[in-house]
Order: structure tokens, then C-alpha cells, then sequence
């Protein structure tokens, strides 16, 4: 057997069945043995694409994501999509060719050193020099991506490794004895966690990724409803329990809702789960929960006290730590605490001017009409703060967007590998005009595959939240930001590449559209909603002050 | 809540037990740079095992950097254990190779003495210079250096510190 068919042959064993990829020269061998394996390989139209898609294909799914890209600029083009999982921490195995072995470090054609290159961005990768490392390469590349706190990995493959002859040997158990993840949570940890709960006055669920990565979306639901307290959700925690909970209060930090901030100022005792407090939830850091006790679950130990310090740390896996949590439950006597919050929720709650053409109201009605299993992917901007805020995310994994990168270029990629993974399920893109020039090719794919992606634009003619600090922070001084003089026609681009395309300007065009498409099963579809151009996203926390400290709408 | 206590900055030897293999000191090398935290010295060698590798590393920080540093060490795949010497008793030492001028007779007389006091080895003598060797704490082999460098330092490498923990006493 070639290097190339084991690593075929591997990649089945690991229960590969799906890989986004690009070709070129050193890749063929691989991609030959590929061809007619059985394995589907979609051939995206840039490996941007490839990555965003095996991001959005684990994300969605929960399983490994797989992409490829041949070496030199097919490996750099992935490189913006593993930064993405890596700091949203998805599992994605990310497969490049490399020159062969004998041309390393010879600036040989096409030859970059793209282990040094993702080093930084990867949770581990690998160069193989010898095909009879192949197997146990890609055995320790899919453990570690799926294990502890998920993350992608990257191989690089040269093209006379691929070549090579050996044997297919798998092995089935691997152990890797500088890698041992940390699952069970000290159970002394646990019982402070647990006593600390029961004297908390006004405690508080700060809910992250994690929980949902871990699968624990059911122990914190059962933990919150036994005990009664509320739950506040980083971006990436939405859909861990369902958005229209009673005690879900919405999401936290600098476009989090008014009652979910004044909720962290105000708590005793935050239980932090599977988050990792950034910035962008944090605020001021010096001010951020400031009579707050903090419980920290998490699996990996260098998030804890990283940016705050915490004061019952419990590393390891959510899922785990919440059932055993979830044993001594009981209802909690805070219904003071309890009804200071729901006063705020009513008072404050979000809201919007309903006149025209409202991004606020396109995402509350989809809110309103798609079925609970939809899923809802983002790009970056305020299109994708609008769809934090108001759609209520029933189902963990139905919220597909870059975080802690925050890629714009990301929704409609990963859309396509969200669309894969779940071909009976609506997946809708909800795009800006300027995110979705940023991977606009991928329609080819799409149509290609018959993937009824829906992308819905949130058309203002701007790169919007950039304006939107430029009109707050910098004198109204719209430097680079304004897109309109040379805003293609997308219903015209989306004709061009045979996708459906349509255009509204109004709330009627859009609730009178919006039902066929998403009837659509066979081609992506794009509706360019043209809203309102001035719109912005409140409440907003500026960068560096304290969470209590929001602005409500312009001065 | 944040901890606003003074914070001292205390210098640490960390050794950190790698897999011999090819691009671990550049894994470890490329956390320390994107983290932000200094390297005072670094010091890598095989060990009595092969595949393990360790390394010595004098850093500077905090209790809360040393706590990143040692948690953001361990996260890394190849790094099989790191120990911080600095909780506990340990022996360490560094090498340091000087070639001072030895303008005349007396001159050279002087640095012989010295070097002597320290039991630093005279390694290579030319007409107007003298290379001594000098191995132990790191403390001694800078009182050395301090004394040679009025006569005139030409050269001068350390090896940077190695350390161990002792056999009792540990702590880490
Ligand atoms: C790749 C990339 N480049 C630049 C940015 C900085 N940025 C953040 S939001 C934004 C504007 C996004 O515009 P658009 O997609 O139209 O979304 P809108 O905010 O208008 O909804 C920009 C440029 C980014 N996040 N990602
Ligand atoms: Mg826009």
C-alpha cells in the first residue's frame, strides 16, 4: 500500500466520511486514492472554504471536521479557518500536502513551513517524514482534536511520504503519556461548589461553549430548573438551554442584554461553565462581577484564572461535573433575586423602532417561524449581534458563529458544512454585505452539491459595525467603511451561479418571501434584505468600560 | 473580582521534561513569545532517557504569570511534566567560558589567583589572553566574571543554568 491509500484507509477507520478540499500538485496522490474511495470530498472553491466548512460541520455535528489543502498557498489559505476553530475551540483535522521530504527547507516551489505557520493556531500538528508514522499520526491527530478541550489539528503530508509503500497497520488504543486530559472534577471542589451555591443570595449561571461542546445542555437545564437560577449566556453558549427559558436572561458582555449585565453586577455567586471570560464579556475587567463569588468549571486548567481570578476553580468535563452537581439539587430560596431580575426584564427589555425594513425584526420573525432544530449560522458584524440578541436559540448547536475570532467570511462556509452534516435540517446564513463578499464563491459549491443553504443579507450598505464605532467613537468619520457606491447586485450574482436570488426592500416583501424560501430543498437561495442603513446595535457596553456602564441608542 | 495585592516579581527556575523530538523547542520558544512572557536562560539537553529531553528555564514573574506559565507549558502536547524548582531544595549550576586580557606578568599572575579562589580551570592560554572555566551557582560564576572585568573581558559564554530538585525535600 502507497502512503496515500493508508492514509485513506485511516481516515475511514476514524469514521471520515466527509472531507472539504482543494487539489494541487503535491496533494494528487491523496487525492487520487481519494477519488473513488468512497469518502465524499467536497470540492469547495477556496480552502477558506474548506476550513470554514469542516468548522461548521463539527460544530453543527459534534464530530471531527476534515478539510484538505495542497501545500504553499492551499495550505496558507486554510490558515484564517484554523485560526477560527482554534479559538473557538472546534474539532477539526486539517490535512495539507507538503513538498517531499528531500526538498524541505530548500524554498522548493510552493514549499511553506505550515507547521511553523499554524503552530501558534493548531492544538497540536504534525509533519510526517516516514509513511509507517502515518497511521499513528492520524490515530493521536483525531483523539486530540475531539479530546479535552477540542481544537484543530494539522497534518502535513509530503508528496513522497504519500508515495511511499508500507503497511496499513491501525492501532486501536493510543496514549500519548504527555496528554491526559482531566474529565472527573475533584469532588472536594465539587461539595465547596455545591455549599457555596446553597448560601449564594443572588446566584448565577455564566454559561460559555463549553457546555455545549461537552454535550451538558441537559444537567444544566436540570440544574437550573431544581434550583431556580438564572442563566446568562456568552455568544457562544446560546442554545445551551433554549433562549425563551424563563430564566435565560440572554446574553452577556458589550451587545449582551441590559438584565443580563445588571444580573452579573449584581450576583453573589457566579457559577461559570465552559467559558473562558474574554473581553467582550468581561468589560472592565477591575469592575466585572464585583460582589461576586466565582465558581469556574472548566476542562482546561490554564482558562481558570487566566483573566479573572476565581475562587472555586473545578477543572474538568461540564457534562460530568453538572450530573454530579445536579445529584444534591434543590430548589434555592431566591426569589427576591429572582424577581429584581424579571423587574429588569421588563423594564429593559431589547427593543427596536419598528418603522421600514428592521434587521431586529427580520431575525425575530425567522425567530418565530423556523422550527427549533433550524440552525443559524453568522458572519461577523452587527448581523451577527442581532441574531445573538433576538433569536431565541432552542437547541444547543444551532447557533454556528465565530466568536473569538470573529470571521467575517464564516457563516456562509460553514454553512455549507453545517448543511452537510444536517441535510434534513433548515441552515440559514445570516449574512452582512460586506461578510458575505468575503466567501461569495462558495455558491458554486453549494449549488454544485444541492445544498439549500438560505443566506439572508442584512443589506445596510456598510460595513456596519465598524460605522457604527466610527459614528460613536470617531467623530462620525466613516473612514473605509461605506459600501455602497460598488454594492453588487447579489440577486444577479446568485442567478450567475445558479442559485435562487431575491430582493426586499420592505416587511411585506420579506414575511411574503420568507415562506418559500424556506421551502427551498434543492439550491441555496440569498434574499438581499435592504434595512435600514443607520441601524445599530444597543445596548452596547464601549470597549473598556464597566458592564453597567451601556449605552442605549445614540445621544 | 481581581486581585490587586503588590505583585512581586520573583525569579523562577522551571525544568520541563519534552519529547526529544524536532520542533518542541520551538512550540515551547513560540509560547513564551506570544504570551509575552521573558526568558532569562534556557538551557535544553537529552537526558538519561532518550526520548525525554529537558529543559532548564529562568523566567521572571508574578505568582499569576508563573501559574499561566506552568498551566500554558502543560497544555502543550509534547511537554511531558514541568517542575518548578523554586518551591523546593534543588541544586543547580552553569558553566561559563571567559577569556580575559592578560595586558602583563602581573596581570596574568592576578587572574590566575582569582581564578583559583573560584576553582575556575585555566582551558587555554595565548600571549595576551587567558580562558578560564568556571562551573557552579550561578551566583559564584557572576562574582567571578564581576572580578575579571577590570582587567579586560574579550569573550565571554555561559551555558545558562541546568538545575534538579534534590532527592529529599521536594517539594513540586
Ligand atoms: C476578516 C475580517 N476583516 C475585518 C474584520 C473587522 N470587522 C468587524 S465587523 C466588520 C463589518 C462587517 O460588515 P458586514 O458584513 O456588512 O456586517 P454588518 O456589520 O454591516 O452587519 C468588519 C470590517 C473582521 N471581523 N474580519
Ligand atoms: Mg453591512
Amino acid at each position: 500500500m502507497t502512503g496515500a491509500e493508508i492514509m485513506v484507509e485511516a481516515l475511514k477507520k476514524e469514521g471520515v466520511d466527509i472531507i472539504f478540499g482543494y487539489p494541487g500538485g503535491v496533494l494528487l496522490p491523496l487525492c487520487d486514492k481519494l477519488y473513488d474511495s468512497g469518502i465524499n470530498v467536497i470540492l469547495v472553491r477556496h480552502e477558506q472554504g474548506a476550513a470554514h466548512a469542516a468548522d461548521g460541520y463539527a460544530r453543527s455535528s459534534g464530530r471531527v471536521g476534515v478539510c484538505m489543502a495542497t501545500s504553499g498557498p492551499g495550505a496558507t489559505n486554510l490558515v484564517t479557518g484554523i485560526a477560527t476553530a482554534y479559538m473557538d475551540s472546534v474539532p477539526v483535522v486539517a490535512i495539507t500536502g507538503q513538498v517531499a521530504t528531500h526538498l524541505i527547507g530548500s524554498d522548493a516551489f510552493q514549499e511553506v513551513d505550515i507547521t511553523g505557520i499554524t503552530r501558534p493556531i493548531t492544538k497540536h500538528n504534525y509533519l510526517i517524514k516516514d509513511v509507517k508514522d502515518i497511521t499513528r499520526t492520524v490515530k493521536e491527530a483525531f483523539y486530540i482534536a475531539k479530546s479535552g478541550r477540542p481544537g484543530p489539528v494539522l497534518i502535513d503530508l509530503p508528496v513522497d511520504v504519500q508515495r511511499a509503500e508500507g503497511k496499513f497497520e491501525y492501532p486501536d488504543e493510543i496514549e500519548i503519556r504527555s496528554y491526559k486530559p482531566t474529565y472527573e472534577g475533584h469532588p472536594l471542589q465539587i461539595e465547596r461548589a455545591w455549599k457555596a451555591i446553597k448560601e449564594a443570595k443572588r446566584p448565577l449561571f455564566l454559561v460559555g461553549g463549553g457546555v455545549i461542546s461537552s454535550g451538558a445542555s441537559e444537567h444544566l437545564r436540570n440544574f437550573v430548573e431544581k434550583t431556580g437560577i438564572p442563566v446568562v449566556f456568552t455568544l457562544m453558549g446560546l442554545g445551551s438551554i433554549p433562549g425563551d427559558h424563563p430564566l435565560a436572561l440572554g446574553m452577556l458582555g458589550m451587545h449582551g442584554t441590559k438584565y443580563a449585565n445588571y444580573a452579573v453586577v449584581e450576583s453573589d455567586l457566579l457559577i461559570a461553565v465552559g467559558c473562558r471570560f474574554d473581553d467582550r464579556i468581561t468589560g472592565k475587567i477591575e469592575t466585572f462581577a464585583p460582589h461576586a463569588k466565582i465558581i469556574h468549571i472548566d476542562i482546561d486548567p490554564s482558562s481558570i484564572s487566566k483573566n479573572i481570578v476565581v475562587d472555586i476553580p473545578i477543572v474538568g468535563d461540564a457534562k460530568n461535573i453538572l450530573s454530579k452537581l445536579v445529584e444534591n439539587a434543590e430548589k434555592l430560596h431566591i426569589e427576591a433575586w429572582v424577581k429584581k431580575i424579571m423587574d429588569w426584564k421588563e423594564k429593559h427589555p431589547l427593543t427596536y423602532e419598528k418603522n421600514g425594513l428592521k434587521p431586529q425584526y427580520i431575525i425575530e420573525k425567522l425567530s418565530g417561524m423556523l422550527p427549533d432544530d433550524a440552525i443559524i449560522c453568522t458572519e461577523v458584524g452587527q448581523n451577527q449581534m442581532w441574531t445573538a440578541q433576538y433569536y431565541k436559540f432552542r437547541k444547543p448547536r444551532t447557533l454556528v458563529t465565530s466568536g473569538g475570532l470573529g470571521t467575517m467570511g464564516f457563516g456562509f462556509p460553514a454553512a455549507i458544512g453545517t448543511q452537510v452534516a444536517n441535510p434534513d435540517k433548515i441552515v440559514l446564513d445570516i449574512a452582512g454585505d460586506g461578510s458575505i463578499q468575503m466567501n461569495i464563491q462558495e455558491l458554486a459549491t453549494a449549488v454544485y452539491n444541492k445544498l439549500p443553504v438560505k443566506i439572508i443579507i442584512l443589506n445596510n450598505r456598510c460595513l456596519g459595525m465598524v460605522r457604527q464605532w466610527q459614528q460613536l467613537f470617531y467623530k462620525k468619520r466613516y473612514a473605509f467603511t461605506c459600501l455602497e457606491d460598488a454594492e453588487p447586485d447579489f440577486v444577479k450574482l446568485a442567478d450567475a451561479y445558479g442559485a435562487i436570488g431575491y430582493r426586499v426592500n420592505s416587511t411585506e416583501e420579506f414575511d411574503k418571501i420568507i415562506p418559500k424560501v424556506l421551502k427551498e430543498k434543492e439550491k441555496p437561495v440569498l434574499v438581499d434584505c435592504w434595512i435600514c442603513e443607520e441601524e445599530n446595535v444597543f445596548p452596547m457596553v464601549p470597549a473598556g468600560a464597566s458592564l453597567d456602564q451601556m449605552l442605549e441608542g445614540l445621544a | 473580582m481581581v486581585e490587586n495585592g503588590e505583585k512581586e516579581q520573583k525569579a523562577h527556575t522551571i525544568v520541563i521534561a519534552v519529547e526529544n523530538k524536532s520542533g518542541v523547542l520551538a512550540r515551547i520558544a513560540g509560547l513564551f513569545s506570544a504570551r509575552g512572557y521573558n526568558i532569562d536562560s534556557l538551557c535544553v539537553s537529552e537526558t538519561e532517557d532518550p526520548s525525554i529531553s529537558k529543559m532548564t528555564l529562568t523566567v521572571k514573574g508574578d505568582e499569576r504569570i508563573l501559574e499561566q506559565i506552568y498551566k500554558q507549558l502543560n497544555k502543550l502536547i509534547d511537554v511531558i511534566k514541568v517542575f518548578d524548582l523554586t518551591e523546593g531544595d534543588f541544586i543547580d549550576r552553569e558553566l561559563a567560558l571567559v577569556k580575559v586580557k592578560t595586558l602583563n606578568a602581573a596581570a596574568r599572575q592576578d587572574i590566575m589567583q582569582i581564578a583559583s579562589i573560584f576553582r575556575a580551570k585555566v582551558v587555554d592560554i595565548g600571549r595576551q589572553s587567558l580562558t578560564l572555566e568556571v562551573a557552579g551557582k550561578t551566583s559564584k560564576v557572576n562574582a567571578m566574571i564581576e572580578m575579571l572585568k577590570s582587567y579586560g573581558i574579550k569573550e565571554m559564554i555561559k551555558t545558562g543554568k541546568i538545575a534538579m530538585a534534590r532527592e529529599f525535600n521536594q517539594k513540586k
